[in-house]
């Protein structure tokens, strides 16, 4: 539905959708995941049936989510190359975070920070699934060494910990920013939100 | 198995103090293996007390029967023919949980209660808690836990946690004909071990020792070897197991580190938003946006 015409398309139906299955099984990994990590957490196995159900289910809806994550990762890759501009706003992030914008640079689709996000989830993604078919007990981890395990284990908790603390500030991001979060769930922005804050992309939609 | 007579000393995933109020004496079984005959009574016992039945294997030139541990052999013999200086030595072990004083398994086990070391020193699996994960294969430093193939439950040696409970010896120590394996308190089975260690080096095993490993806090179940200063040889009993470092990291500091980052990247948000407010478009801009749009009609 198309309320305002002047409003700038930012994501297709299909980008959107992409992205709430990847975000989906984020939040039901990221539940089952700290269940069997934290034993204070350990009730939120209840979510999934109990502790036997969120160890059977947790590996399968990683796999979904590798599948999808892979296919929103080279949907968006080429927009997410650094330039010297972003690398600019990177260094100035912090005047950003303290609520004055007026000196970053003037950004595409992307911002700097937005684009290093999206590169951690990407190497997080990797090493994650990686060390997940290590430790899947029930299929694979008979074909490799204890070290191996042990080290898959590891990984897989830090790695874990950091993409969901990535995840929060991706989110977070999203409130902050007003006007962001329609984006992801009908795909448009104000021409406002663009000029504010994507000013290149901007001027790339709108020719001004 | 649940078992209300013994009190708990640790229970895996457990933050709090699980009950002990009754004193229990530390137990500990003994096996010399310098009177091991290798006979498998042992391993016939563990099997009609516990009632498994493993598959029937093959044989792969060794009296190694069954090859390994599973599920339903919660004790195998471990044959090794190894050249010592004193010729060829038949070195029988018998393998299955040490029952560590520090446990490894109970250490990386995310269930609740799926883990417990009474307060007699037994470490016990509750299958009933049990979630199949695995992670106490993970932890163990000796390799013995089995996760079954059928109801992906954990399961290894109970040192017959049922009988002991009740003041009987564990099953494979009643049978032993040779008297090669022993059980009671932990103190007497050391006193025993150094009288044993003792006889044996008069008769020519200098190396001759107790097998209670310092690593894991000592074990509950002990071995007299006559090569004590090389363990490998038995099997590959390792010579300094202890629990990986890995795994101490895994489960050690990462477990506060984690839920301080993810609290703190939670809570930075809310005050943020609090304290600097909502990053909305400026006037300016909106009102530029409009000019613009209003040029273009
Ligand atoms: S030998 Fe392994 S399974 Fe047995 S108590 Fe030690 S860590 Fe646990
Ligand atoms: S397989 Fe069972 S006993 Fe082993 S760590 Fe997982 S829940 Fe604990």
């Amino acid at each position: 539905m198309i309320r305002d015409p002047s409003d700038l398309q930012r994501y297709t139906a299909s980008e959107r959708a992409n992205h709430w299955v990847v975000g989906i099984c984020f939040i039901l990994l990221g539940l089952s995941g700290l269940a069997l990590f934290h034993p204070a957490l350990f009730p939120l196995t209840y979510l999934f049936g109990g502790g036997t159900w969120t160890r059977i289910l947790h590996p399968f809806i990683g796999v979904v989510m590798m599948l999808f994550f892979v296919v929103m990762f080279f949907r968006f890759q080429h927009l997410n190359r650094m330039t010297d501009t972003d690398w600019q706003w990177v260094r100035r992030a912090k005047e950003m975070v303290n609520g004055d914008d007026h000196n970053m640079p003037i950004q595409g689709k992307y911002n700097g920070g937005q684009k290093l996000l999206f590169w951690f989830l990407g190497l997080a993604m990797v090493v994650l699934f990686a060390s997940g078919i290590v430790i899947w007990r029930a299929y694979f981890s008979a074909y490799f060494g204890i070290g191996t395990i042990r080290l898959a284990a590891l990984l897989h908790a830090g790695f874990a910990t950091l993409m969901i603390i990535a995840i929060i500030v991706h989110v977070y991001a999203a409130i902050w920013v007003r006007g962001t979060i329609r984006a992801m769930l009908y795909g448009t922005v104000t021409r406002a939100w663009a000029k504010q804050h994507h000013r290149a992309w901007y001027r790339q939609m709108t020719g001004k | 198995m649940a078992l209300q007579s013994l009190d708990i000393a640790k229970r895996s995933a457990t933050t709090t103090e699980p009950p002990q109020a009754r004193k229990t004496p530390q137990v500990a079984k003994l096996i010399d293996v310098s009177q091991c005959i290798g006979c498998k009574a042992c391993q016939v016992a563990c099997m009609q007390w516990n009632d498994l039945r493993d598959e029937v294997g093959n044989c792969a030139g060794t009296y190694d029967n069954p090859r390994d541990l599973t599920d339903q052999s919660w004790t195998v013999m471990r044959y090794a023919e190894v050249e010592t200086d004193r010729g060829l030595e038949w070195l029988i072990r018998k393998d299955g949980c040490m029952h560590c004083e520090d446990p490894g398994c109970l250490k990386a086990c995310p269930s609740p209660g799926a883990i417990v070391k009474y307060s007699n020193g037994i470490v016990d699996f509750h299958q009933e808690n049990c979630i199949g994960c695995g992670y106490c294969v993970t932890g163990c430093p000796f390799n013995v836990p089995r996760i079954s193939k059928k109801d992906s439950k954990a399961y290894k040696c109970t040192l017959c946690s049922d009988r002991v409970a009740v003041g009987l010896e564990p099953a494979c120590v009643k049978v032993c004909p040779t008297g090669c394996i022993s059980f009671g308190s932990k103190e007497d089975m050391q006193e025993r071990a150094d009288e044993r260690v003792a006889e044996l080096k008069e008769r020519g095993f200098t190396n001759a020792g107790l097998y209670d490993p310092a690593g894991v806090s000592g074990t509950h179940v002990m071995y007299v070897l006559h090569h004590a200063d090389k363990p490998g040889l038995y099997s590959g009993l390792p010579a300094d197991p202890a629990i990986s470092p890995t795994v101490s990291l895994w489960k050690g500091i990462t477990k506060p580190l984690a839920m301080a980052g993810i609290a703190a990247a939670a809570l930075g948000g809310l005050f943020h938003y609090v304290m600097k407010g909502p990053n909305d478009v400026s006037k300016e801009i909106e009102a530029e946006v409009d000019k613009e749009l209003e040029g273009e009609k």
